[in-house]
């Protein structure tokens, strides 16, 4: 089980991540508007949106590996936005990035021990992690340069998980890959989910990401245009606030 | 007969070049930066253990003791305080290298004078076994070939086997999904150079023993030791060995040639490799 | 406000600028042409050095501050200009003065094989090849009585066919020869810059793959750049030796040279045309106060150009030319969305 959120001074519990307010630049170019999300210890979020939406600027903003030009980003209470990506790792955020960026020198079994070097204790371990993608138990000795983009994305989030992370961010998981290596690589999402881990799920993949997660956020040119519960939103709400219709 | 032995030569002077060589190629394929200033570096370890091996009456080889800890640290701050901030540009980091080598060239001409020097390792420095009438093999280039041998097996065993290996692997490989396990590139790269500046040490001593040296003899020994990474192969350690024995054989079979063609027969031996084999003999596919 | 009464101010403040600009420019060329009959000779040889200093850095600053070539070995055609001069004035007979260009033209010729070698290279591995590159030069020009030329080996030559010029003569001859030269430089980049070869240096320095996917041929431009340079260097390594007439292989290919190059663009600005000529004069009068001070100068210079990578990377017209968007030689260029802006 994870461990508790802080709390507020009255009491209640703070959210594990909070976005307020943040704007992001591409050089002149501006990303994100005042984006404003919370998120709960223990939830599965779905942020969804066209390509270009802004989607994997904010999961990059919140691993790390940018800067907001204005608001905050706050993870148990606490801003981060000043933190630089390696430093936000043992506090208990892991990113797997859009593409997978697997090190191809380093064996699978290699690129998982990396992901533990500056974890956290807890249960994801190198063993329980083959028995949760038990496909990279096989190929456990293989090059990272040699795998497929299935096994690269398993990896991905083996070597995310090896560093045990309160929240976990996935960029684009089911991009170019095979219906059955998504429906599997789901499954293994359920394990990490009852772990009590939060996750963050970018997906284009409206359907998968809708069904997997309790709450959705929809991105449209940097702008927040929808969000809710999933069981409450309808199709039509959805369509109308991807396409900005 | 006297060919035989200059090829011999050429092959244990391939030992020392790996040494020269060793440093470059591990910072380049970590930071992917080229070090300028790497003869020179090799050049100040040389006139460093002159100092201490003169003011503490030790064997140049004993120096190691105290340089190569010296050295890694100067390594690991130069890194640190300076070239860290020069890699997010192409010309930066050679500008400061540069730099970096003018000052040291100009620094030891102030304190040493132009003349040039040697450091004494006793006896084994002559000591040669007899294997035909015609060829001998000198107990220290045979000795600075297996250091040069050990030192690369070393590194293969640090990189490939070690926690620290994983990370100059990764950090080398993608250093944005790096960060993103939480390693810190900066201190990763002053690592890298702490290791390299480590070899500049072995090599800068095993040089002074070997032939002589003067504030300004580093360049040369930057080319050499660039030549030997290139002819072996971006990548490949090993290569730089081969790399290393390939320039030394053509070094000595030019100079029993013509007394002034060594280097030269060494240089364009190089250029041809470039032109044929431009990845060098044993390039990884990776990296180039 | 019609499109046209909106123009009409802005052209003109444009005018004045542009009027200002070229009378400044005419008003200094003249004092320069005019400077072997108001300055003495010793002045003069000053002169030369700094205007042919002035043409090895602009070449500098085109190969890397344009082509993104970051070249250690310009030093090579310091040499082949030098002995080239000395080949085609005493041996070929040809008038040193017609010489010095002919050398320019050598040196480029010469650049080609070199280029075919040195470009299997990237980055820092190319820089230090076009090192190795120029002390092939070196050797074989230092063994050349091996390979049936005799180039006077270690000791050098003098240039006796220009040595043997009448004494002012040779002086306003070299002079003209390097101002030619300075001022030349200046104006090849300038041109260059604005043509069709400098929008592809932009658009390679920007993102070569892009360059390459939209057209520009990267390896054919690079290659100009390389040649145009390899020419300046010849001609400035002639005219410097036309002046010192005693050329010896280790200070021809001294990579002293290249290090000057290095500092005056850097210290100056580079990727701009202004720089160079502000880090010339800076270069300049440096080594003129500071130059008695030998390894401690050199100390500073090392000093500076550290300093310059790590903090100062657009030198000295960087500095200045933001803060007062300022531009001598305009070759940027500017997307406008309103009339007359």
């Amino acid at each position: 089980m994870s461990t508790s959120g802080a709390t507020s001074s009255d009491g209640a519990l703070v959210p594990l991540l909070e976005i307020e307010a943040v704007s992001s630049f591409y050089g002149d170019f501006q990303a994100l508007f005042d984006v404003c999300i919370t998120i709960g210890e223990g939830e599965t979020v779905a942020i969804i949106g066209a390509n270009g939406a802004g989607k994997s600027t904010l999961l990059a903003t919140v691993a790390g590996l940018m800067r907001p030009a204005a608001g905050d980003v706050r993870f148990d209470g606490r801003s981060i936005s000043g933190l630089p990506a390696y430093k936000r790792v043992p506090l208990g955020i892991a990113l797997v990035p859009e593409g997978r960026r697997i090190f191809p020198s380093l064996t699978v079994a290699e690129n998982l021990r990396v992901g533990a070097t500056r974890g956290r204790p807890g249960p994801w371990t190198l063993g329980r992690i083959y028995k949760t993608f038990p496909l990279l138990e096989a190929i456990a000795g293989r090059w990272g340069a040699a795998l497929s983009g299935g096994e690269q994305q398993a990896l991905a989030i083996g070597r995310a998980l090896m560093g045990n992370p309160r929240l976990l961010l996935l960029d684009e998981l089911s991009l170019g890959l095979a219906p059955t290596v998504i429906k599997s690589l789901y499954a293994g999402l359920r394990e990490i989910k009852e772990e009590g881990t939060t996750v963050v799920l970018v997906e284009q993949d409206v359907g998968q990401a809708l069904a997997a997660a309790e709450r959705a956020y929809c991105l449209l040119e940097g702008r927040i245009s929808l969000h809710g519960a999933t069981s409450e939103l309808t199709r039509e709400q959805v369509i109308g606030a991807y396409f900005g219709l | 007969m006297v060919w035989l032995n200059q090829v011999v030569q050429g092959l244990l002077l391939g030992g020392l070049y790996a040494l020269f060589a060793t440093g470059l190629s591990l910072v380049f394929g970590v930071m992917r930066m080229v070090n300028l200033a790497q003869g020179d570096l090799i050049v100040l370890s040389s006139f460093l253990a002159f100092v201490l091996a003169g003011d503490l009456d030790w064997n140049p080889l004993l120096t190691l003791v105290i340089l190569i800890p010296l050295m890694a640290i100067l390594g690991f701050a130069a890194q640190a305080l300076l070239l860290n901030h020069t890699l997010d540009s192409d010309l930066a980091p050679l500008l400061a290298t540069f730099g970096l080598s003018v000052i040291i060239q100009n620094s030891l001409l102030e304190h040493f004078s132009g003349d040039t020097r040697r450091l004494h390792a006793g006896a084994i420095e002559t000591e040669s076994i007899r294997v035909t009438g015609q060829i001998s093999i000198g107990w220290f280039p045979l000795m600075t070939f297996l250091v040069a041998v050990g030192l690369l097996v070393a590194l293969q065993l640090l990189i490939r086997r070690t926690q620290i290996g994983r990370s100059l692997r990764a950090t080398s490989d993608d250093r944005r999904a790096a960060q993103l396990v939480g390693i810190d590139n900066r201190k990763v790269y002053g690592i890298a150079a702490a290791i390299s500046l480590a070899t500049v040490a072995i090599a800068g001593v095993f040089l002074g023993v070997y032939s002589n040296f003067s504030p300004t003899s580093g360049p040369s020994r930057l080319l050499f030791a660039f030549e030997a990474v290139i002819i072996g192969g971006l990548g490949s350690p090993w290569g730089t060995l081969v790399g290393g024995v390939v320039l030394g054989v053509a070094q000595t079979v030019g100079a029993q040639v013509s007394v002034g063609w060594g280097d030269l027969t060494g240089h364009l031996v190089f250029l041809a490799v470039l032109l044929i084999r431009p990845r060098g003999l044993f390039a990884r596919p990776e990296l180039v | 406000m019609s499109v046209e009464s909106s123009r009409q101010p802005a052209l003109t403040r444009r005018r004045w600028l542009d009027i200002a600009r070229g009378l400044f420019f005419a008003c200094v060329l003249g004092a320069l042409v005019t400077v072997p009959w108001w300055r003495s000779e010793g002045g003069m040889r000053d002169l030369v050095e700094f205007f042919t200093l002035l043409a090895l850095a602009q070449m500098w600053n085109l190969l890397a501050g344009y082509a993104g070539l970051v070249s250690i070995g310009q030093q090579s055609f310091v040499g082949i200009g030098a002995y080239s001069l000395f080949m085609l004035g005493d041996r070929a007979a040809i008038h040193p003065f017609l010489a010095v260009a002919l050398a320019g033209l050598i040196a480029a010729v010469i650049s080609l094989p070199t280029a075919a070698v040195a470009f299997r290279l990237r980055g820092g591995y190319f820089a230090i090849g076009t090192w190795v590159i120029a002390e092939v030069f070196y050797l074989l020009t230092l063994n050349g009585t091996d390979f049936g030329v005799d180039l006077g080996g270690g000791n050098g030559v003098t240039i006796l066919s220009a040595a043997q010029l009448e004494r002012s003569f040779r002086g306003h001859g070299t002079y003209w020869w390097a101002l030619g030269a300075g001022v030349g430089s200046v104006l090849l980049s300038y041109l260059l810059l604005r043509s069709r070869v400098g929008l592809a240096l932009t658009a390679i320095r920007d993102d070569e793959t892009a360059a390459r996917s939209i057209g520009v041929n990267v390896l054919r431009t690079k290659v100009l750049v390389w040649v145009v340079a390899a020419f300046g260097c010849g001609l400035a390594g002639a005219v410097i030796y036309l002046n010192l007439l005693r050329v010896q292989p280790e200070a021809a290919y001294d990579v002293n040279w290249t290090a000057y190059m290095i500092f005056i663009v850097v210290i100056g600005g580079i990727g701009t045309i202004e720089g160079p000529i502000i880090g010339t004069i800076i270069f300049f009068v440096l080594q003129q106060k500071l130059s008695q001070y030998g390894a401690w100068y050199l100390i500073l210079l090392g000093s500076i150009a550290i300093a310059a990578a790590v903090w100062f990377r657009g030198g000295i017209w960087g500095v200045i030319g933001r803060r007062y968007d300022l531009r001598l030689f305009p070759v940027q260029r500017r997307i406008s969305t309103t009339p007359g802006a």
